[in-house]
């Protein structure tokens, strides 16, 4: 057989019916994941049609976008934003208990961010096709997982066939060299990607990361990178499992039995050498600095401190007007209002610890907000067996209980209009995190620093004191 | 099942920015709706409305009658951000049908197809030529694979196969996908993976 890469590694092995010059293929999916708000047409289309969910034991739910993440009052009442959030909420409970599916709920200790959740729980492995009605799956890619978000009609088609109808996507390969410099995380390294092939840049792709900046990231952040794929306009990202992948994913709650064998395959899903792609991007790992983003579209990306540009383009300056930025001025010098740590991006233990790391024994700037959310339960639990909660309470920001929270700002938790965010969330868009609000993309670290100094700063200033 | 889509003929509306994400065409905080009508009402809300709630008179979403401009000749990279298919709810039920653009977003091209609602691709010629001449009705003829405007060459267009003929014969796609079960069966009889 030809060289392959990853995806047509991926590809073949879920193919039910090939693809024709007439009808897409029919691909199967090992792994749906489900969440509240994306699903409820869904269920009401199967049900309309007599239909059940076909394959329970591969589909899995949680709660997140919609769910508050201040706890229960003393009445026992959860604080929901609206009755909308709480109908939604409920709705998928009703339909994950009449159709067998297995929902992590309130009551759940395995809750959290579907992305955060999926991984954690050992549901998502190499080689397998994971989706959900949600365009961050991609997430999932960061394990050598075919992952790609679906529409709410299609989160039908595989509630009730547990196939989807596919075309063969165009393969690009984006290869990060050379060392990554201390303070320099996945956050970075995805938006200096982003940057680099421009927001539309991968649409009609599927990524595949490779080079040994990326090989050097810990799992969460190979997901913080393949999380933001779709933000190059690419469905999803993909990296090649490898001895790091498989140490992650030993003792995880529903790998296989004989996880040894199933190892020794997941290691042979790498691209062949020889496979070719349709693009090759190639970045220098070493020169990549914190990045911040001065505009409201993902690949306005530039390091921490840069000037903003000069518009090159009418939505350029639109994106700079809306920011309160000028050209050509440093963006650190702006008064920032809150800070969010969290989402499917960077809400994993070890974004937690590099923000707290910087927290620790500092005080956030009074008039800034800080809000850190957990991913899911088990980063909870394990960043509270660490004290990191009392680190960023100690330090004057709110330790919340996991969910989306403020990257979407459906749930009650925004940006009041105007003000200006240091977000680790992945999307900047124009009300993104609350109507008008202003969004800063950047890592955790950089966040963090952010919320001490009051305003955008590079966290390894605070990194050299730790380490002197 | 999506109505079926043959040809169109309307007046464009166009939105020239670049970049409208998801987020413009239906804010996050309208997505805790478990139904999928009504949010016509919503789209474009930012742009639509001020903060209280009053409409904005200048935006030109609300000066225009949908029954008129069903088709939206947008900026590139159209439609990107997330995978809500309330996207192509909102903008169907607001009146369009088409949208026009020089690249549209890969999730948000395969909702709307599912929906009836038609995204189309053009090289930048062809977007600058419409942009030039609003009043001027367009017409999408599906079954030709062209837009034709006045007595401009037809310009044409692709559509994935698939998609086009269900939209020309109204095809359920969900039920096309359930006639395949003895494949479906058969690949989890001999080559499905380790269950989870
Ligand atoms: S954290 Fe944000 S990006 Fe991730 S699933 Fe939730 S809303 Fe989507």
């Amino acid at each position: 057989m030809s060289a392959r890469t990853l995806y047509e590694k991926v590809w073949d092995r879920h193919v039910v019916v090939p693809e024709t010059a007439e009808t897409p293929g029919v691909m199967y999916v090992d792994l749906h994941l489900v969440h509240e708000v994306t699903s409820p047409q869904a269920f009401s289309e199967i049900e309309a049609r007599g239909l059940k969910v076909r394959r329970p034991d591969r589909t899995f739910a949680t709660l997140d976008h919609s769910t508050p993440t201040l706890p229960a009052g003393a009445d026992g009442q959860r604080p929901y934003f609206t009755a909308a959030a709480k109908n939604q909420v409920e709705t998928l409970e009703a339909n994950c208990e009449r159709h067998g599916v297995e929902l992590a709920g309130w009551d759940s200790d395995q809750r959290g961010v579907v992305h955060v959740m999926g991984p954690e729980l050992g549901l998502t492995q190499p080689g397998m096709t994971v989706v959900c009605g949600d365009s961050h799956t991609a997430t999932h890619g960061a394990f050598g997982a075919l992952a790609f978000g679906i529409g709410t009609s299609e989160v039908g088609h595989v509630l009730a066939t547990q196939c989807l109808l596919q075309r063969r996507a165009k393969s690009m390969r984006v290869t990060v060299g050379g060392a990554l410099r201390p303070g320099v995380s996945g956050k970075d390294v995805a938006l200096a990607v982003i940057a680099a092939i421009g927001f539309g840049g991968g649409t009609g792709y599927v990524i595949e990361y490779a080079g040994e900046a990326v090989r050097s990231l810990d799992m969460e952040g190979r997901m913080t990178l393949c999380n933001m794929s779709i933000e190059a306009g690419a469905r999803a990202g993909m990296i090649a499992p490898d001895q790091t992948t498989i140490d992650w994913l030993r003792g995880r709650r529903h790998v296989p039995a004989d996880f040894d064998t199933a190892a020794a395959d997941w290691l042979t899903l790498a691209s062949d050498p020889g496979a070719t792609f349709d693009k090759e991007v190639v970045l220098d790992g070493a020169a990549i600095r914190p990045m911040a983003t001065w505009g409201t579209t993902p690949d306005a990306g530039a390091p921490v401190g840069a000037p903003a540009p000069h518009p090159r383009k009418a939505s350029d300056q639109k994106a700079l007007d809306y920011m309160g930025f000028t050209a050509g001025e440093a963006t650190t010098g702006h008064k920032v209002d809150v800070v969010f740590i969290g989402s499917c991006t960077n809400g994993r233990l070890p974004d937690l610890r590099a923000a707290a790391d910087i927290l620790r024994g500092r005080k956030v700037q009074p008039g800034v907000r800080m809000l850190v959310v957990p991913g899911s339960e088990a980063v909870r639990r394990d960043a509270e067996a660490e004290g990191l909660d009392r680190v960023f309470t100690e330090a004057g920001a709110e330790w919340r209980i996991p969910g989306c929270s403020m990257c979407i700002a459906m749930n009650g938790d925004f940006v009041a209009p105007g003000q200006l965010a240091v977000s680790t969330s992945n999307r900047n868009f124009e009300g993104r995190q609350g109507k008008g609000a202003r969004t800063i993309l950047a890592s955790p670290a950089t966040a963090a620093a952010s919320a001490v100094a009051g305003v955008l700063t590079d966290p390894r200033a605070y990194l050299e004191a730790i380490h002197a | 099942m999506p109505e079926a889509f043959k040809v169109l003929t309307s007046k464009t509306l166009t939105l020239s920015q670049a970049n409208i994400d998801t987020d413009q065409i239906i804010p996050a905080r309208f997505l805790t709706t478990t139904s999928r009508e009504g949010l016509g009402a919503h789209a474009f809300h930012d742009w639509r409305y001020e903060a209280d709630g009053s409409a904005k008179p200048e935006a030109v979403l609300n000066r225009i009658d949908p029954t008129e401009q069903r088709i939206l000749l947008a900026g590139p990279n159209f439609a990107c951000g997330s995978s809500r298919e309330h996207a192509p709810w909102a903008l169907l039920d607001y009146g369009f049908r088409a949208v026009i653009s020089t690249e549209i977003a890969d999730i948000f091209t395969s909702n709307a197809l599912k929906n009836g609602f038609l995204p189309i691709v053009v090289d930048q010629a062809t977007w600058d030529d419409l942009a030039a001449h609003p009043e001027q009705p367009v017409t999408i003829d599906l079954e030709a694979g062209e837009i034709r405007r006045g007595n401009v060459a037809p310009v044409p267009f692709k559509v994935e196969a698939f998609a086009r003929q269900c939209l020309l014969d109204g095809v359920d796609t969900l039920g096309w996908l359930q006639s395949k079960l003895p494949y479906i069966q058969t690949y989890e009889r001999f080559r499905e993976p380790e269950t989870i």
